[in-house]
Protein backbone atom coordinates (compact mmCIF):
# COMPACT_ATOMS: atom_id res chain seq x y z
CA UNK A 1 0.00 0.00 0.00
CA UNK A 2 1.37 3.27 -0.64
CA UNK A 3 0.36 7.17 0.66
CA UNK A 4 0.91 10.46 0.82
CA UNK A 5 -0.37 12.54 3.77
CA UNK A 6 -0.10 15.80 5.14
CA UNK A 7 0.14 14.19 9.14
CA UNK A 8 2.83 13.02 11.11
CA UNK A 9 3.21 9.11 10.31
CA UNK A 10 2.87 6.94 13.18
CA UNK A 11 5.21 4.42 12.83
CA UNK A 12 3.89 2.21 15.37
CA UNK A 13 0.44 1.76 13.42
CA UNK A 14 2.38 1.01 10.38
CA UNK A 15 4.00 -1.81 12.13
CA UNK A 16 1.09 -3.81 13.31
CA UNK A 17 -0.25 -3.29 9.52
CA UNK A 18 2.29 -4.62 7.92
CA UNK A 19 3.48 -7.56 9.88
CA UNK A 20 1.39 -10.91 9.80
CA UNK A 21 1.61 -13.81 11.74
CA UNK A 22 3.69 -15.76 9.28
CA UNK A 23 5.87 -12.69 8.89
CA UNK A 24 9.58 -13.85 10.43
CA UNK A 25 10.91 -10.19 9.34
CA UNK A 26 10.28 -7.03 9.75
CA UNK A 27 12.01 -4.05 7.89
CA UNK A 28 11.60 -0.79 8.21
CA UNK A 29 13.21 1.99 6.81
CA UNK A 30 12.45 5.52 8.40
CA UNK A 31 13.94 8.96 6.53
CA UNK A 32 14.12 11.66 8.80
CA UNK A 33 14.33 15.43 8.30
CA UNK A 34 17.92 16.68 9.06
CA UNK A 35 19.25 20.19 10.59
CA UNK A 36 22.01 20.71 8.16
CA UNK A 37 22.13 21.03 4.61
CA UNK A 38 26.12 21.33 3.60
CA UNK A 39 26.99 24.51 5.77
CA UNK A 40 24.08 25.43 5.95
CA UNK A 41 22.02 25.45 8.97
CA UNK A 42 18.10 24.04 8.41
CA UNK A 43 15.08 24.91 10.01
CA UNK A 44 12.58 22.95 8.74
CA UNK A 45 11.54 21.18 5.34
CA UNK A 46 8.40 21.09 3.40
CA UNK A 47 7.50 18.65 0.77
CA UNK A 48 5.21 18.84 -2.56
CA UNK A 49 4.08 16.04 -4.91
CA UNK A 50 2.57 15.84 -7.86
CA UNK A 51 0.35 13.66 -6.17
CA UNK A 52 -1.63 11.64 -8.70
CA UNK A 53 1.64 10.72 -10.65
CA UNK A 54 3.92 9.90 -7.51
CA UNK A 55 0.95 7.22 -6.24
CA UNK A 56 0.78 5.95 -9.48
CA UNK A 57 5.40 5.34 -9.19
CA UNK A 58 5.20 4.32 -5.63
CA UNK A 59 2.54 1.41 -6.85
CA UNK A 60 4.84 0.49 -9.51
CA UNK A 61 7.95 0.39 -7.84
CA UNK A 62 5.84 -1.90 -5.64
CA UNK A 63 4.93 -3.98 -7.73
CA UNK A 64 8.44 -4.35 -8.95
CA UNK A 65 9.67 -5.08 -5.31
CA UNK A 66 7.09 -7.75 -5.46
CA UNK A 67 8.36 -9.01 -8.73
CA UNK A 68 11.72 -9.48 -6.92
CA UNK A 69 11.80 -10.71 -3.53
CA UNK A 70 9.24 -12.92 -1.91
CA UNK A 71 7.77 -10.49 0.52
CA UNK A 72 4.38 -10.33 2.34
CA UNK A 73 3.24 -6.26 3.05
CA UNK A 74 5.08 -3.65 1.80
CA UNK A 75 3.78 0.03 3.11
CA UNK A 76 4.75 3.30 2.05
CA UNK A 77 4.27 6.41 3.21
CA UNK A 78 5.41 9.83 1.99
CA UNK A 79 4.81 13.34 4.17
CA UNK A 80 3.86 16.51 2.16
CA UNK A 81 3.95 19.93 3.36
CA UNK A 82 5.86 20.97 6.52
CA UNK A 83 7.58 18.84 8.08
CA UNK A 84 9.72 19.90 11.08
CA UNK A 85 13.23 18.50 11.94
CA UNK A 86 13.84 14.80 13.32
CA UNK A 87 10.28 13.69 12.14
CA UNK A 88 9.87 10.88 9.58
CA UNK A 89 9.43 12.35 5.87
CA UNK A 90 9.29 8.99 4.55
CA UNK A 91 8.80 5.50 5.89
CA UNK A 92 8.86 2.19 3.84
CA UNK A 93 7.77 -1.14 6.34
CA UNK A 94 8.25 -4.51 4.37
CA UNK A 95 7.70 -7.66 5.77
CA UNK A 96 8.48 -11.13 4.84
CA UNK A 97 9.11 -15.42 6.07
CA UNK A 98 12.96 -14.58 6.31
CA UNK A 99 15.11 -11.38 6.88
CA UNK A 100 17.31 -11.26 3.75
CA UNK A 101 14.06 -10.09 1.15
CA UNK A 102 12.82 -7.57 3.03
CA UNK A 103 15.88 -6.12 3.41
CA UNK A 104 17.08 -5.93 0.13
CA UNK A 105 13.21 -5.01 -0.86
CA UNK A 106 13.31 -2.12 1.53
CA UNK A 107 17.08 -0.86 0.19
CA UNK A 108 15.20 -1.25 -3.67
CA UNK A 109 12.28 0.74 -2.54
CA UNK A 110 13.88 3.94 -0.63
CA UNK A 111 16.25 3.80 -3.35
CA UNK A 112 13.56 3.83 -6.62
CA UNK A 113 11.38 6.58 -4.96
CA UNK A 114 14.43 8.97 -4.49
CA UNK A 115 15.25 8.76 -8.32
CA UNK A 116 11.89 8.83 -9.67
CA UNK A 117 8.84 9.54 -7.50
CA UNK A 118 7.85 13.20 -8.37
CA UNK A 119 8.51 14.36 -4.88
CA UNK A 120 10.29 17.35 -4.07
CA UNK A 121 11.97 19.09 -0.97
CA UNK A 122 12.53 22.63 -0.19
CA UNK A 123 15.21 23.61 2.80
CA UNK A 124 14.26 26.34 5.00
CA UNK A 125 17.30 28.11 6.46
CA UNK A 126 18.35 30.04 9.77
CA UNK A 127 19.07 32.79 7.71
CA UNK A 128 15.34 33.27 6.41
CA UNK A 129 16.33 31.96 2.95
CA UNK A 130 14.68 29.12 1.43
CA UNK A 131 16.02 26.88 -1.51
CA UNK A 132 14.74 23.88 -3.55
CA UNK A 133 16.85 20.63 -3.26
CA UNK A 134 18.60 20.04 -6.29
CA UNK A 135 20.65 16.88 -5.85
CA UNK A 136 21.95 15.26 -9.16
CA UNK A 137 20.02 11.86 -10.29
CA UNK A 138 20.69 9.41 -12.87
CA UNK A 139 18.26 9.27 -16.17
CA UNK A 140 14.68 7.46 -15.04
CA UNK A 141 14.19 3.68 -15.09
CA UNK A 142 11.46 2.63 -17.04
CA UNK A 143 10.03 0.45 -13.69
CA UNK B 1 -3.08 21.22 -30.47
CA UNK B 2 -3.81 22.47 -26.79
CA UNK B 3 -1.91 21.01 -24.05
CA UNK B 4 -2.00 21.52 -19.87
CA UNK B 5 1.13 22.30 -18.30
CA UNK B 6 1.52 21.68 -14.76
CA UNK B 7 4.23 23.34 -12.83
CA UNK B 8 5.49 21.54 -9.46
CA UNK B 9 8.60 23.10 -6.65
CA UNK B 10 11.02 24.70 -8.23
CA UNK B 11 9.13 24.76 -12.29
CA UNK B 12 6.42 26.42 -9.96
CA UNK B 13 8.52 29.41 -8.61
CA UNK B 14 9.76 30.08 -12.31
CA UNK B 15 6.83 29.59 -13.92
CA UNK B 16 4.57 31.85 -11.34
CA UNK B 17 1.62 29.82 -11.98
CA UNK B 18 0.76 26.02 -11.13
CA UNK B 19 -1.35 25.25 -14.84
CA UNK B 20 -1.30 26.53 -17.96
CA UNK B 21 -2.20 25.88 -21.45
CA UNK B 22 -0.35 25.95 -24.65
CA UNK B 23 -1.01 26.33 -27.86
CA UNK B 24 1.75 23.97 -30.22
CA UNK B 25 1.88 23.48 -33.86
CA UNK B 26 -0.01 19.55 -34.21
CA UNK B 27 2.69 16.79 -34.15
CA UNK B 28 4.85 18.89 -31.48
CA UNK B 29 6.91 16.79 -29.17
CA UNK B 30 8.01 17.46 -26.02
CA UNK B 31 11.17 19.34 -27.27
CA UNK B 32 8.58 22.21 -28.61
CA UNK B 33 7.37 22.30 -24.63
CA UNK B 34 11.22 22.58 -23.58
CA UNK B 35 11.24 25.44 -26.18
CA UNK B 36 8.49 27.25 -24.61
CA UNK B 37 9.20 26.93 -21.71
CA UNK B 38 12.25 28.99 -22.59
CA UNK B 39 10.49 31.77 -23.93
CA UNK B 40 8.40 31.51 -20.45
CA UNK B 41 11.50 32.48 -18.62
CA UNK B 42 15.36 31.83 -20.03
CA UNK B 43 16.29 29.84 -16.76
CA UNK B 44 14.10 26.72 -17.67
CA UNK B 45 16.80 26.21 -20.23
CA UNK B 46 19.68 25.88 -17.16
CA UNK B 47 18.37 21.84 -16.35
CA UNK B 48 19.24 21.29 -19.39
CA UNK B 49 18.48 17.03 -19.37
CA UNK B 50 17.71 17.05 -15.81
CA UNK B 51 14.28 18.88 -16.49
CA UNK B 52 12.04 15.73 -16.88
CA UNK B 53 8.52 15.87 -18.81
CA UNK B 54 5.85 13.47 -17.71
CA UNK B 55 3.22 13.07 -20.00
CA UNK B 56 -0.47 11.97 -18.60
CA UNK B 57 1.65 10.59 -15.50
CA UNK B 58 4.33 9.25 -17.44
CA UNK B 59 7.95 9.95 -17.63
CA UNK B 60 8.71 10.35 -21.32
CA UNK B 61 12.25 10.83 -23.42
CA UNK B 62 12.94 13.62 -25.36
CA UNK B 63 10.87 13.90 -28.44
CA UNK B 64 7.62 12.10 -27.94
CA UNK B 65 4.88 12.82 -30.33
CA UNK B 66 2.36 15.17 -28.21
CA UNK B 67 -1.40 14.69 -28.89
CA UNK B 68 -4.38 17.64 -28.29
CA UNK B 69 -5.49 17.67 -24.23
CA UNK B 70 -2.51 15.78 -23.11
CA UNK B 71 -1.15 16.80 -19.60
CA UNK B 72 2.11 17.59 -19.64
CA UNK B 73 3.97 17.85 -16.01
CA UNK B 74 7.34 19.75 -15.78
CA UNK B 75 9.05 17.74 -13.34
CA UNK B 76 12.68 19.50 -11.89
CA UNK B 77 14.93 16.90 -10.48
CA UNK B 78 13.25 14.66 -7.47
CA UNK B 79 14.50 15.15 -4.36
CA UNK B 80 11.93 12.99 -2.25
CA UNK B 81 12.85 10.74 0.83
Amino acid sequence: MVHITDKKILIDDLLAEVGTAASGALNIFVGTTRNRSGERSVLWLEYEAYVPMALKKMEEIEVEARSRWPVQNITVVHRVGKVDIGEASVVIAVSSAHRDESFKACRFIIDQLKENVPIWKKEHYADGSSEWSMHQHEQPVQA
Amino acid sequence: MRIHLLFFASAYDLAGVREATAELAAGARTGAVRTHLKSLDPRFADWGDRMRFAVNREYVLEDQVLHDGDEVAVIPPVSGG
